[in-house]
């Protein structure tokens, strides 16, 4: 087992109060995996991914733990964590066109960036690192501002994997990116994966039809709770939460022509954080929805490694 | 034709005294008609939204004409009272220290300042139902007390409560959750029942398909490809279209590989063909059928 995530509580402090952002999250990735994490925006996963590495100011750990490859990360410590960063740990931010230090030449960036975490810079190892995700081993000698989006983008993915960590958090990646270098940086993620670089990744993304692509397993997340875990292939061919099917359904492909097939979204919108509903979550805006629902469902294992939390599922 | 664009070209000036310059769109050509959508696809720096902000006056053309109903573009009220934009982020397009519904205020101020109070209102709210919002649920609110969609589809009211004919959507899903990205889709395609003419600009394949008559597709600033939705996506013949198509992630069918190997005009990087009509209203520019190897 990689990665256990165990009752993880995280919260943002605001005026208003608590704002329930992670509520009891708990889920496991095996060594080599790659976990798609989607879901609407404000439904946690990107809270998730920067409660594994670094909380902001206003995050706070209310409870549960992570634990990577068999130790504890301190993730409400920010000092403690700080070993973990990079080595164990490592995050290519959303906005990874902003990234780069804009008065150094990335070269000497690398460098410093390696000399901070006391480690020497590798040429040899960079530049071939460089050749993985087909990037000119010039570019070490550009400014960021030389690049384009979509190889800063890369430059970013080189940098985050240099030292080799146990798990990468991909936050919304491509999300900036044209569709052909989308799949480009996408095919390069998987190729870090396969080349041992990372042992396990989790994708953060909005874009369900991607991460079947890259995800082995995705995990649907709505308003900080896990909704639906399963193979991507389950995922997207047999889902069983109702959020997910309406999700999935929601989806434009490629050949479906609004004048042939009408696709609907999901009516509503997800209930405030701050003083979320008792019971199901989705309650609100869910087509299936009974008494029952007033309960809490709990996450229920209905075949082998297919987790949802539903009572009618 | 509605809206014509005639060879229409424009030139940036760059360089630190602007003594390069760049062509970031360089003789398009199509046209929209009434109560008809066309997308208009590309990639980022394909021109795809220089287009949009030429057609909306927003920026000067350099060569070539864009009219509408024949009437050259001018960044003129009685213009705008047809001819209206949405663009891609809505939550910037609000002032946050008014309340959202400040926008429909503004476009009676100077618009129909004779109409009376009651009576704007009652277009306000019809307005806001045409979009398919419930107006006791938006109007008097903040803007960050509603949804993007939401505010969203109060722009596209917003257009709607004038006299338009013709909008020009600039990426407006693209900030958008999937969940509630499709009901604006829809929506655009309710409106061009009413006999409305959309330009859909976006980066997304899957969206222009679902939406569009016609379709257009950009490369750096030209019409690579350009006709009927359905051949265009369904028998591409540029290669470029054929690697976008093949790039867009699917559901249920694994990523194609279908780049094209073999030698083109596109691939040696060269520019490419002029715009001939390869089949009826689909039109294609590739030197392939002139005699290209491929």
């Amino acid at each position: 087992m990689s990665l256990r995530v165990s009752e993880l509580r995280v919260y943002y402090r605001t005026l208003k109060g608590d704002v329930k952002a992670l509520d009891d999250v708990s889920f496991t990735m095996r060594d080599g995996e790659i976990l798609g994490l989607a879901g609407e925006s404000g439904c946690g996963k990107t809270t998730l991914g920067k409660s594994l590495i670094r909380m902001d100011g206003r995050m706070r750990h209310m409870g549960g733990t992570v634990e990577l490859d068999g130790r504890e990360l301190p993730i409400g410590d920010d000092r403690r964590m700080n070993e973990f960063r990079f080595h164990e740990v490592s995050l290519i931010p959303q906005y990874s066109m902003s990234a780069m230090n804009p008065t150094r030449k990335i070269g000497k960036m690398v460098g410093e960036l390696l000399g901070s975490r006391g480690v020497a810079l590798d040429r040899a190892e960079l530049e071939s690192r460089l050749d993985l995700v087909e990037l000119p081993r010039k570019v070490l000698d550009n400014y960021p501002i030389e690049l384009s989006g979509g190889m800063k983008q890369r430059m970013v993915m080189v940098i985050s994997t240099l030292l080799n960590p146990s798990l990468l958090i991909a936050d919304e990646v491509t999300s900036a990116l044209d569709v052909s270098t989308q799949k480009a940086v996408a095919k390069a993620l998987i190729g870090f994966r396969d080349a041992g670089f990372v042992k396990s990744m989790i994708f953060v993304t909005h874009d369900l039809a991607l991460t079947s692509h890259i995800a082995d397993t995705i995990m649907v997340m709505y308003a900080g709770k896990l909704a639906e875990k399963a193979p991507a292939k389950v995922m997207v061919t047999a889902p069983r939460h109702p959020y997910t099917k309406l999700l999935i359904n929601s989806l434009p492909e490629v050949g479906v022509r609004h004048a042939d097939k009408k696709l609907s979204g999901i009516a509503g919108s997800p209930p405030s954080l701050l003083d979320p509903p008792a019971g199901c979550r989705f309650r609100a805006r869910c087509p299936v929805a009974g008494d029952e629902c007033g309960q809490e469902p709990p996450v229920v294992e209905v075949e082998p490694d297919h987790f949802v939390a539903c009572w009618k599922a | 034709m509605m809206l014509q664009l005639d060879n229409v070209t424009k030139v940036y000036k760059v360089g630190a005294f602007g003594g390069k310059t760049f062509a970031a769109v360089d003789g398009v050509s199509f046209d929209v008609r009434s109560g008809e959508v066309v997308s208009l696809i590309g990639e980022s720096g394909s021109g795809k939204s220089t287009i949009g902000k030429m057609i909306l006056g927003l920026t000067s053309v350099t060569a070539g004409s864009i009219t509408v109903d024949g009437v050259p573009v001018k960044a003129a009220k009685e213009y705008y009272r047809h001819v209206q934009g949405v663009f891609q982020d809505p939550f910037s397009c609000y002032n946050p220290v008014f309340k959202a519904d400040r926008v429909f205020q503004l476009i009676k101020e100077s618009y129909y300042p004779q109409v009376s109070a009651a009576e704007w209102d009652g277009r306000v709210r019809s307005a806001i139902q045409d979009v398919r919002l419930d107006p006791g649920q938006v109007l008097g609110r903040y803007p960050h007390q509603l949804s993007g969609g939401q505010l969203q589809r109060l722009l596209i009211a917003r257009a709607l409560l004038l006299d338009i004919k013709l909008l020009v959507a600039d990426e407006i899903t693209s900030m958008l959750d999937a969940s509630t990205r499709i009901d604006v889709l829809n929506l655009l395609a309710e409106l061009k029942e009413r006999g409305l003419g959309v330009l859909y600009v976006t980066h997304d394949l899957s969206l222009g398909n679902y939406l569009a008559e016609r379709t257009v597709v950009l490369r750096n600033g030209t019409v690579v490809e350009m006709g009927l939705t359905d051949k265009v996506f369904g028998d591409p013949l540029h290669p470029y279209t054929r690697k976008l198509l093949a790039a867009v992630p699917r559901l249920n069918a694994p990523w194609e590989d279908a780049e094209p190997t073999d030698t083109c005009r596109y691939h040696a990087g060269g520019a490419s063909g002029a715009l001939f009509e390869a089949d009826a209203d689909h039109f294609v520019a590739c030197a392939r059928l002139d005699g290209c190897p491929r």
